[in-house]
């Protein structure tokens, strides 16, 4: 039977399993919505904003392992799409992204809501099509789906003009999948892996080093083993926290610009560093020059060979994916009569933990008068005991959940750490609980970022989604005025948030429950209270330290040991 | 130092602009870029020739790669090659001018391919050296128009970039 283009993707998206559309309509999407309409297997969820969409389909992604999918209609709904596309390619996250297109007979014509989506996009997808013909339907979309997961994950846009969505073909969804061009890596070689072994056997000072990859291609276990055969030190990036529990001995925290004392330390003065999905960042290695300047030898082992030497040299080299690669690895290490050499692994240990003394570790000065950000996450910490999916969206806050929420499992620690795009923390959970509905989803956010997707309070009335929302109010875009006061000489430049509207009202205007914590001592029962309330959304405006700031810190364009701790301390 | 890529990608629309967009987006230099389709009209063949270091140049080649349009990738300067530019020079070609002219374009291998009374279009090819030697060699003040079609490349002997 013949079906129109439309219905064509719609059935693509039920052949692929797609549990959650999430979406906004408009008149180059019409035809998809009727065939949405007709069918029950994909629920579509309508967002307030499709930015939010694609939070929403990033979150759904990233707390689980599942494509993300989302629709909009052309013009305005792609660009309003755009920033959310960027985020989930800067963090590598799979999803497929269908948007409407004007008819193909108008494009170029400066038709009405017409963008060249394809054009747009192109930086910030990982491919993306202009479908020309309705038969190439079902073959794209399979194609989108291979592309979004397979290799190093990305979105993937699929731009599909209106009067193609409503042409008619035959429909046959393809079994498999074959792009010429496109061979992702999947075991690494095996001489390398082998070299690497001998390094990590003859290291007296290892570290690894371990990234959002970990997270991404399934491989938390293999790296625990790893760490936990060999008794090395172990960080995460702001990507990879929960790849390796937080709680485990090895693991010394976060590194960069905001990890702790002991993890940068270990990292700029270890003698054998294996990076695993991690990719140098410049907020992890700060200033690349003085990185360079102490001698060790590098592993890294990542799917995609331009992240390797991009920033640092590499002395081995290993392309594939982690599984598989660490496996192997293990397999090499187990076999190996050689061990680490327990006296230097014991002063290395040793060094560790007087970094560890000499950072302070975690700390902050709490207050009994006014409420400390990191105390609220620890709290939450506390009373999820560690279980919840937190997403979060971008600045202090962000730092703060990194730092105190202690995460031992992957794919619970939901943050846009590439773009660092404030207004993905209540989207994104959003998608996070609709993928996990009995789970305990926080969203913490500040007051500047929640602000920038608000309106998404409403999807969640609409969803019945019990997200908790910890609003950490400092009045400030306290990252902006932590910089301002570091490095701008206190000139707070339109860093404060003046006007607030009241958040509990909000909260109750759209249905939900808002609560306004002042004092230190209704944090707790607050938190009790909230995460009690299984059903309801509960936005939670805690007014917290104006003035507190992130530690430690390595200043932009600084070293790792050149890390600022606290003051206070 | 100067390096001339060769690639194959899918001959698809959109593929050159991803090409050039990747060069834009990530501030790599081009110095020039040709491209047309190959005896497989399914893909295009793509020469282009930049600067950079070698972290640079393993960078782009790397990027090149992980286009899902391109099919390969090989840094011609890595080895032997040949290489070789066309250019139409059209110059005034008046009173004793018009055989000093003449006589450039035979000594660098020229063809006059239009001429006329007052006019001559020279035809050129070789490397970019020999290009720009013959611009040089001639009264600039005579140079009405130049077009240059940039390097192509091919490895030599059994250096060979196919799929
Ligand atoms: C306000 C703010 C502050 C920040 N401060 C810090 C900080 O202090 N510390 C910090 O670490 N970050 C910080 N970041 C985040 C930072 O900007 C980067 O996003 C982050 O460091 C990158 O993490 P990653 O290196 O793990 O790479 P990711 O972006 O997670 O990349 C993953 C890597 O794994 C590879 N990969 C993917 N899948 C596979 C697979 N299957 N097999 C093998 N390899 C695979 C990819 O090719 C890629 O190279 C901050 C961000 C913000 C917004
Ligand atoms: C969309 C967007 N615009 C601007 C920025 C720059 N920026 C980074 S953090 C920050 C302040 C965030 O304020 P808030 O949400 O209140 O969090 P706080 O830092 O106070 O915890 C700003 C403006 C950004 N990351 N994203
Ligand atoms: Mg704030």
């Amino acid at each position: 039977m013949e079906l129109t283009g439309a219905e064509i993707a719609i059935r693509c998206l039920q052949e692929e399993g797609v549990e959650y559309l999430f979406g906004y309509p408009g008149g180059a999407v019409l035809h998809i919505y009727d065939a949405l309409f007709q069918q029950e297997k994909v629920k579509h969820i309508l967002v307030r904003h499709e930015q939010a969409a694609i939070h929403a389909a990033d979150g759904y992604a990233r707390s689980s392992d599942q494509v993300g999918v989302a629709l909009v209609t052309s013009g305005p709904g792609i660009t309003n799409a755009v920033t959310g596309i960027a985020t989930a390619y800067m963090d590598s996250i799979p999803m497929v992204v269908i948007s409407g297109q004007v008819p193909s007979y108008a494009i170029g014509e400066d038709a009405f809501q017409e963008v060249d989506a394809v054009g747009i996009t192109r930086p910030c997808v990982k491919h993306n099509f202009l479908i020309k013909d309705v038969k190439d339907i079902a073959p794209t979309i399979k194609k989108a789906f291979y592309l979004a997961k397979s290799g190093r994950p990305g979105p993937v846009l699929v731009d599909i003009p209106k009067d193609i969505s409503n042409h008619k073909t035959e429909f046959v969804y393809p079994e498999s999948v074959s792009i010429r061009a496109y061979n992702p890596v999947g075991k690494g070689d095996s001489n390398q892996i082998k070299q690497a072994a001998q390094l990590l056997l003859e290291a007296k000072r290892p570290m690894i080093y371990a990234g959002g990859g970990v997270v991404l291609s399934g491989a938390a276990a293999q790296l625990t083993d790893l760490v936990r055969l060999l008794g090395y030190p172990c960080t995460n990036t702001l990507m990879g926290l929960g790849g390796f529990p937080a709680t485990d001995d090895h693991f010394v925290g976060m590194l960069g610009m905001h990890g702790t004392y002991e993890a940068n330390m270990a990292m700029q003065n270890c003698d054998v560093l294996v990076a695993i999905g991690a990719r140098f960042d410049d907020r992890v290695i700060g200033n690349v020059a003085h990185f360079a300047e102490l001698p060790r030898k590098i592993i890294h082992i990542d799917i995609d060979p331009s992240s390797i030497a991009k920033r640092v040299k590499v002395d081995v080299p290993i392309v594939g994916e982690l599984k598989p690669v660490l496996d192997e690895l293990l397999t090499v290490l187990r076999a190996s009569n050689k061990k680490p050499v327990a006296a230097d692994l014991a002063a290395w240990w040793k060094q560790i933990k007087e970094w560890n003394v000499k950072g302070g570790g975690l700390r902050y000065k709490n207050s009994s008068e006014v409420i400390k950000p990191q105390f609220v996450i620890e709290t939450l910490y506390k009373i999820t005991q560690g279980d919840a999916y937190v997403t979060s969206d971008v600045g202090q806050h962000q730092m703060w959940a990194a730092q105190y929420y202690k995460f031992d499992q992957p794919r619970r620690w939901i943050n846009s750490g590439g773009l660092g795009t404030m207004g993905f923390g209540l989207p994104a959970a959003m998608g996070v609980q609709l993928k996990h509905p009995d789970a305990t989803v926080a969203c913490v956010t500040g007051e500047g970022s929640i602000q920038m997707n608000i309106q998404e309070l409403s999807t969640c009335k609409q969803f019945h989604l019990p997200i908790k929302v910890l609003s950490l109010n400092n009045r400030y875009l306290g990252m902006v005025r932590q910089w301002q006061q570091f490095f701008h000489g206190d000139r707070y430049s339109e860093s404060y948030m003046d006007a607030l509207p009241d958040f509990v009202k909000l909260a109750e205007a759209y249905g939900h429950v808002g609560m306004r914590i002042v004092n230190p001592a209704d944090v707790e029962p607050a938190l009790r209270e909230a995460f009690a309330r299984k059903k309801d959304l509960v936005f939670m405006d805690f007014q917290t330290d104006p003035k507190e700031n992130v530690f430690p810190m390595v200043p932009g364009g600084k070293g790792l040991s050149e890390i600022v701790l606290s003051e206070d301390l | 130092m100067r390096h001339i890529i060769s690639l194959l990608m899918e001959n698809e629309a959109g593929a050159l602009s991803r090409v050039a967009g990747l060069f834009s987006a990530r501030g790599y230099n081009i110095e020039s870029l040709t491209v047309a389709p190959t005896e497989d009209a399914t893909l295009s063949r793509m020469t282009i020739v930049t600067h950079g270091s070698d972290a640079v140049i393993e960078q782009i080649t790397k990027q090149l790669n992980k286009l899902i349009d391109v099919a390969a990738v090989m840094d011609l300067s890595e080895g032997d090659h040949l290489e070789r530019e066309l250019m139409l020079v059209k110059v005034r070609a008046e009173g004793a001018a018009r055989d000093e002219l003449k006589r450039m374009a035979d000594i660098f291998r020229g063809r006059i391919l239009d001429v006329s009374s007052h006019t001559y279009t020279i035809e050129l090819t070789g490397t970019r050296s020999k290009l720009d030697s013959f611009l040089q060699s001639i009264d600039q003040n005579l140079i009405l128009e130049t077009v240059r079609t940039g390097a192509s490349g091919i490895g030599r002997g059994e250096r060979i970039l196919k799929l």
